[in-house]
């Protein structure tokens, strides 16, 4: 890849500098350089790039960095900083209409994700917001797009509103809205056609479904993967009817998604959510820090942390610590924890949060055998109670046992065993440490 | 003769229709690229780093990847220094020469599909979401039904919601028979199915939509991986054109996905869809030049008779058409 991470080039640029003493102007220009590429890359448009750089190297070359006694570090956090900043600062939430219902408006280009996008807002009204919302099939053009989203409202158990293909969006949408009024539903979701920020016909009848139901929410539905391109789609989109927010979708891809950049710059508009999935509960609301480190290629730390709060229990956690340190630690908690751990997403997914992973030499085409962790859960589960709460019972007639049981061989039963015991002494002596030691730890560093 | 005369001559005996569709989807690339190039070149008289680095920004501005636009800079660079040019306008011949070049690096590079009679053929379609893999079976099936093949659709994406139906409508619009399972089920036995029936039939070619999936979902790409060896086990040679659907739009990330394709699927070939649409087809140019996989053909319009086979020289026609016209115009001054 040519990409490598902007911290590991600025490293490198900065690492020549070592024992120099101080860093000039021309230092920071160098960086600059790298920054400028490091964007460029992650397709932030080159306009965006431009005005970004002044600004950072106003910054840079104030006494802050040149000062400082780590000025790579200090660079990145001056980009990081402006970046997120950039992006809008903190998380928008969706517009809620004084008057229900709201009326959302899904807009954008082909195969940028609408149809889905909608799909999971509306379940994320539901399930998270416990709101009741209207899907709303206004594409008639694409064959089957309608089917689609009857198919998706099923699944969701969704109500979704369609006249076919032979009525007009504009009156699709008006009939929903009367609809959703009438049925007390206090969410209007309009999926509508895509098509190009060029095609005045169909922007025109955008127009018109905006004028008619007057939208709370215009929501752009933009392609994280979009490059240069993103700028003028936002733009034309924007002037045409004044977007209140912007989904980015696809970004559970190895994008690094620099059209989010461009489009904010350009566009003015929040980003409110981001698509990271197929499945229809991934959508997340967007976070511009986080969304900083991943077009500088820093990883993505607060996301994890994140994950594993919404998974963890937090009084299981302290009890498993105890249990940890007092090696009281027993199969059953194995078996949870790993339950822990498979809610928090697919293994991939969580490492490739971890900064520094994704450089790291072989990790980066790291399979994770998946079929792996069900194998050793069903040798978990092929014990006794008794056996999971005191290993040490298990003997060679036991092991045969469980091994039949799980479908596994006997040599992965005590393969699991020794891991077993191996990490119980290694958690024993982590445990002890912990106590001495327990201010180094958190506090998010920078990977150098 | 001037380098765009000989071009030209070598264009015009192709067929003005074609022609003009190509200048029609792509004049936004040629405006902003062409445009902007000849923009600077005013702009600037003289021949400095600012100069470059303008460049270099137009060239990005058009999806060119970066690392090839660095190289194509450094080179231009080089033989600015190399012959002595201080004014712009001297330069402007070396850059175009130079993005032609980029464009047509593999003249020996087979543009045409591996599609032959008396055998059975399998397209095999494959990309990320939303790039337009079932509309453009939909366009190429229509294609061989005009050349009076018999064609297969094989409903390879059983994930998406809608998509079957998406694909049957294509199947009834352009008048060939569809091969699918239920939502959910694996592709390849669909495509399995696909194949045996099209034996039944006698038909001459099968295309197999998949579903759309992100290059780094491992298991995924171990299915499409699947789906390619039970392609393989069926039909010796086969499949005999993986197509690596892209869409224009898409920046740097398009190499990431023609990298990882390749790997799973072995791809043959490249549709770049939506060039009607975009004001870039920059992208092109990056893959050639940095992955020698050959663009086949290009999407230009919703339109069923809008895919068109991939013409590198037409390609170069309609990006600097301005320029040529106006050296004739010099010319006849």
């Amino acid at each position: 890849m040519a990409f490598e991470g902007l911290a590991n080039r600025l490293q490198e640029t900065f690492s020549k500098l070592r024992g120099k003493g101080k860093v000039s102007e021309n230092d920071v220009n160098d960086a600059m350089r790298e920054v400028r590429l490091a964007l460029l890359e992650a397709d932030v448009n080159f306009k965006v790039v431009k005005n970004f750089i002044k600004k950072v190297k106003e910054r840079a070359v104030g006494q802050e960095v040149l000062k400082s006694l780590t000025p790579g570090q200090q660079v990145i956090k001056v980009v990081h900083d402006e970046l997120t900043d950039l992006m809008g600062g903190e998380q928008v939430k969706i517009a809620v209409a004084p008057k229900a219902p709201t009326i959302v408006m899904m807009v954008g280009l082909q195969g940028a994700g609408k149809t889905t996008t909608t799909g999971k807002l509306a379940r994320y009204l539901k399930t998270s917001q416990n709101r009741k919302p209207l899907l709303v099939a206004c594409d008639i053009y694409r064959p089957a797009a309608i089917k689609q989203l009857e198919v998706l409202g099923e699944q969701l158990d969704i109500p979704v509103f369609s006249k076919g293909d032979k009525v007009s969006p504009v009156e699709i949408a008006r009939e929903a809205v009367e609809y959703a009024k009438e049925q007390h539903l206090d969410y209007v979701l309009l999926d509508t056609a895509g098509r190009l920020h060029i095609d005045e016909e169909l922007m025109n009848e955008l127009k018109d479904i905006r004028s008619t139901v007057g939208p709370h929410e215009i929501l752009l539905v933009v392609d994280a993967m979009t490059g240069q391109d993103a700028v003028n789609v936002a733009e034309s989109f924007n002037s045409q009817l004044e977007l209140t927010g912007v989904v980015l979708t696809k970004l559970d891809g190895d994008t690094r998604g620099g059209a989010a950049l461009s489009v904010k710059a350009v566009t003015g508009c929040p980003i409110k959510f981001a698509g990271m999935g197929e499945k229809m509960d991934a959508l997340e609301p967007f976070h511009p820090d986080r969304m900083a480190s991943r077009i500088l290629g820093m990883g993505d730390v607060l996301s994890l942390i994140e994950k594993a709060q919404a998974n963890v229990d937090e009084e299981k956690a302290k009890e498993m610590e105890r249990k940890l340190r007092k090696a009281e630690f027993t199969f059953e908690d194995f078996l949870e924890q790993m339950e822990q751990v498979k809610n928090m997403g697919p293994l991939e997914d969580l490492i490739g949060m971890i900064p520094g992973m994704n450089k790291m030499k072989g990790m980066k085409n790291l399979n994770v055998d998946e079929k792996a962790l069900a194998r050793v859960e069903a040798i978990i589960k092929s014990m006794t109670t008794e056996e999971k709460r005191n290993p040490g019972i298990i003997n060679a007639s036991r092991r045969k046992r469980i091994a039949k049981g799980s479908g596994t061989s006997l040599q992965e039963v005590n393969r699991l065993l020794k891991q077993f015991n191996d990490m119980k002494k290694m958690m024993k002596q982590f445990g002890n440490m912990q106590g001495k030691k327990k201010k180094r730890l958190g506090g998010f560093k920078f990977p150098f | 003769m001037s380098f765009f005369k000989k071009l030209k001559e070598k264009i015009s005996n192709k067929t003005e229709e074609v022609t003009s569709k190509f200048k029609d989807g792509l004049s936004k690339t040629r405006d902003s690229l062409v445009g902007k190039v000849e923009q600077l070149v005013r702009q600037y008289k003289k021949v400095d780093e600012e100069f470059f680095e303008e460049l270099e920004e137009i060239l990005i501005a058009s999806d060119v990847g970066v690392a090839t636009v660095m190289e194509l800079v450094d080179d231009v660079r080089d033989e600015a220094k190399k012959h002595a040019i201080e004014n712009t306008a001297d330069l402007q011949p070396i850059l175009s020469e130079k993005l032609v070049g980029l464009l047509k690096n593999d003249e020996t590079q087979q543009t045409g599909l591996n599609v032959e009679d008396g055998r059975l053929n399998i397209i095999l379609f494959v990309g990320v979401n939303g790039v337009g893999k079932t509309t453009t079976i939909g366009k190429m099936a229509h294609m061989f039904k005009q050349q009076g093949k018999k064609v297969v659709l094989a409903a390879g994406d059983t994930f998406r919601a809608g998509a079957i139906e998406q694909l049957e409508v294509w199947g009834e619009r352009v008048g060939v028979d569809v091969i699918k399972h239920q939502a959910g089920s694996d592709p390849a036995a669909v495509i399995y199915d696909a194949i045996q029936s099209a034996r039944s039939r006698d038909a001459d070619i099968v295309l197999c939509d998949t579903a759309g999936r992100l290059q780094n979902k491992v298991n995924l790409m171990n299915e499409l991986n699947k789906v390619v060896r039970v392609i393989q086990r069926e039909v010796p040679d086969a499949p005999h054109e993986v197509l690596l659907v892209l869409d224009a739009t898409t920046g740097q990330n398009a190499l990431n996905q023609a990298r990882q394709f390749s790997e799973a699927a072995s791809v043959s070939g490249i549709v770049l869809t939506k060039l009607d649409g975009t004001a870039k087809g920059g992208i092109v140019i990056a893959i050639r030049n940095e992955l020698n996989i050959p663009v086949k053909y290009v999407g230009l319009g919703e339109k069923m008779d809008d895919l068109q086979p991939f013409d590198a020289e037409q390609f170069v026609h309609a990006l600097f058409a301005d320029v040529m016209e106006e050296e004739q115009e010099e010319k006849n001054a």
